[in-house]
């Protein structure tokens, strides 16, 4: 991450497209899923067919309602609709439904964190909206190809304040956003199939001069993206300045392929989208009683389940930080812990450490681990009641990673358990004691680091089974003569 | 206020509508008085009256989240002039 030049300021606001997750579109009943054949999903009041009339979806509304809530936002009692005109061929009325003077969402705030320091960004809105088409120009020579599907999906779009000061705290912010939205099961958060995209708003300044003219890089989807074509515009705008040049404001592109970003076409100034309040619309109420309703029906959100997990399972910050950072995680989680008995810190060391490495490793997200909690907490319930060692138990995980089985049937299948007979152990202890007189003779003499070449020993002894603090005890012991 | 010729012009094009010029001073003028209206109306106090953003005192009426619409794709591009492959083929647009 690039740092900004001493002298100057980078000030960045964050647009944010998100896709609801209805079953159907904003303003009519034709289906939203993902990936169907193009046009399929392109009924009349998609198409724009002269006649229709737009019906209000409530689950989009409600679904608004929820992220303003979330970011303690206030809850417009009554927003409009309005009509922003624009002319491209993936937009066949000829204007978006979008909302413009009386928004749903307004005032509200996120806190991020970044190096461990907190800061708060403001949200100024949140607007309902409903998507355009997909254009696609290289398929078809001297045509675009039209598809219609995605037209008509319902999106909010979430405006921050320009609070964000470099590109560390703006991936910030949008990881925080995305958790959030995914969380509250308003967004499945598929950057990559676009249900949550970014437009970057970057300017620079000297600290303390008024706002400098500012650019608009335009649908970044994934966080690395965003985090560099915010540092490329921010090094861009410093370079131009520095050389007597003036910034434009335009909207730009970023190309994955080369980090850098460029012209599209100088923005239409606001007035030329000639919004106006859309007449095939009535105002939208929601009341205080409705607001109520959809707050109760609202799951934990991640801040208040990271402070939860703290309090309840005595984890650090960290531990709490990673466990809920996915709400499938934190579940995952709670289930081992519930149902192995074992203590809380334990059951994160499984969660956070052998386990996510594997899952990383095979690269599968939490919901299709190879191992269920379920029986994770069969494994952590086995180190818990002393059946097997922490160190044998890497072993059980391995054998399960590979599809063996439950904890239980491999530590039988393969005679794991432990061996907690002291009797047992002090005996393979006489019998390595007996014979290394070298090396006890050596230990007893002042040669301390020799105790871990005895545990080697021990352990090989029986095949790692011997109760590790058992061991140590007797050994200290015996060697002690 | 009266709409310059180029005035006319900009909001025709916005509209995307194609203007001969001796239409332009006809355009002006209509515009110009609607325009006059809109100041006369501007004129009235309006202190402590909330805007109203549509002329029904009533509020809009939520459709519940609910698959209604069938594929008719076949039928919509009956009466298009390009399809290929199920999209709508349109001149092509050059970013």
């Amino acid at each position: 991450m690039s740092s900004i030049p001493a002298g100057w300021e980078a000030v960045i606001g964050l647009e944010v497209h998100c896709q609801l997750l209805t079953k159907t579109k904003i303003f009519s009943g034709a289906s939203t899923t993902y990936g169907a054949e193009p046009n399929t999903q392109a009924d009349a009041v998609t198409l724009g067919l002269p006649g229709v009339l737009p019906v209000l979806n409530r689950e989009a509304v409600t679904m608004a309602v929820k992220f303003g809530l979330s970011v303690d936002a206030k809850i417009a009692e009554t927003c409009v609709f309005a009509r922003k005109h624009y002319f491209y061929p993936d937009l066949p009325k000829g204007y978006q439904i979008s909302q413009y003077e009386l928004p749903i969402v307004e005032q509200g705030h996120l806190d991020i964190e970044v190096d461990g320091v907190a800061k708060r960004i403001g949200i100024t809105r949140a607007h309902l909206e409903e998507d355009a088409g997909k254009s696609l120009h290289d398929a078809f020579p001297g045509f675009t190809g039209i598809d219609l599907n995605r037209a008509g999906t319902p999106l909010i779009e979430i405006v921050s304040e320009p609070d964000i000061r470099n590109s560390a705290e703006a991936v910030a912010y949008l990881k925080k956003l995305h958790q959030l939205v995914v969380a509250l099961g308003v967004c499945d958060g598929n950057m990559q199939e676009g249900s949550f995209r970014c437009d970057a708003n970057v300017s620079v300044r000297k600290p303390g001069a008024p706002f400098g003219t500012r650019t608009e890089t335009k649908n970044i989807n994934s966080f690395r993206y965003v985090q560099q074509a915010i540092d490329y515009e921010i090094e861009r705008q410093i370079e131009v300045i520095e050389a007597g040049g003036k910034i434009n404001q335009e909207t730009r592109l970023f190309n994955p392929d080369t980090g850098e970003t460029r012209a599209m076409r100088s923005k239409e100034n606001a007035n030329d989208y000639r919004y106006f309040p859309d007449p095939d619309l009535l105002p939208v109420v929601v009341t205080a009683a409705d607001q109520e309703r959809i707050r109760a029906s609202m799951p934990e959100l991640p801040a208040a389940k990271k402070a939860r997990f703290e309090s309840q399972y005595g984890l650090s910050a960290y531990d709490a930080n990673l466990l809920t950072s996915e709400s499938a995680l934190a579940d995952y989680y709670e289930t081992v812990v519930k149902v192995s008995g074992a203590e809380a810190k334990t059951c994160a060391n499984w969660v956070t450490g052998d386990l996510l490495a594997a899952l990383n490793k095979s690269g599968k997200a939490i919901e299709d681990s190879p191992i269920s909690a379920t029986q994770l907490a069969g494994l952590v319930a086995r180190i818990a009641d002393k059946t097997i060692s922490g160190k044998i138990a890497k072993d059980v995980f391995e054998a399960m990673l590979a599809g063996e089985g439950d904890a239980d049937a491999i530590i039988k299948a393969k005679g794991l358990v432990q061996i907690t007979d002291e009797g047992a152990i002090a005996a393979a202890i006489d019998a390595i004691i007996a014979g290394n007189p070298q090396q006890v003779a050596d230990y007893r003499g002042g040669k301390d680091k020799l105790f871990g070449f005895f545990v080697g020993q021990a352990m090989k002894a029986t095949q790692g089974k011997a109760n590790p603090e058992a061991l140590n005890r007797i050994l200290k012991e015996k060697l002690a003569g | 206020m009266s709409l310059t010729p180029e005035q006319v012009q900009q909001v025709a094009h916005l509209a995307r509508l194609e203007l001969n010029a001796e239409m332009v001073p006809t355009y002006a003028q209509q515009i110009s008085n609607i325009l006059a209206m809109v100041d006369q109306l501007s004129a009235a106090d309006t202190q402590g009256v909330s805007p109203m953003a549509h002329p029904l005192g009533l509020t809009q009426r939520l459709r519940p989240d609910v698959v209604t619409e069938p594929n008719r794709r076949e039928a919509y591009q009956a009466h298009a002039p390009a399809v290929e492959d199920g999209l709508f083929l349109v001149p092509k647009v050059i970013e």
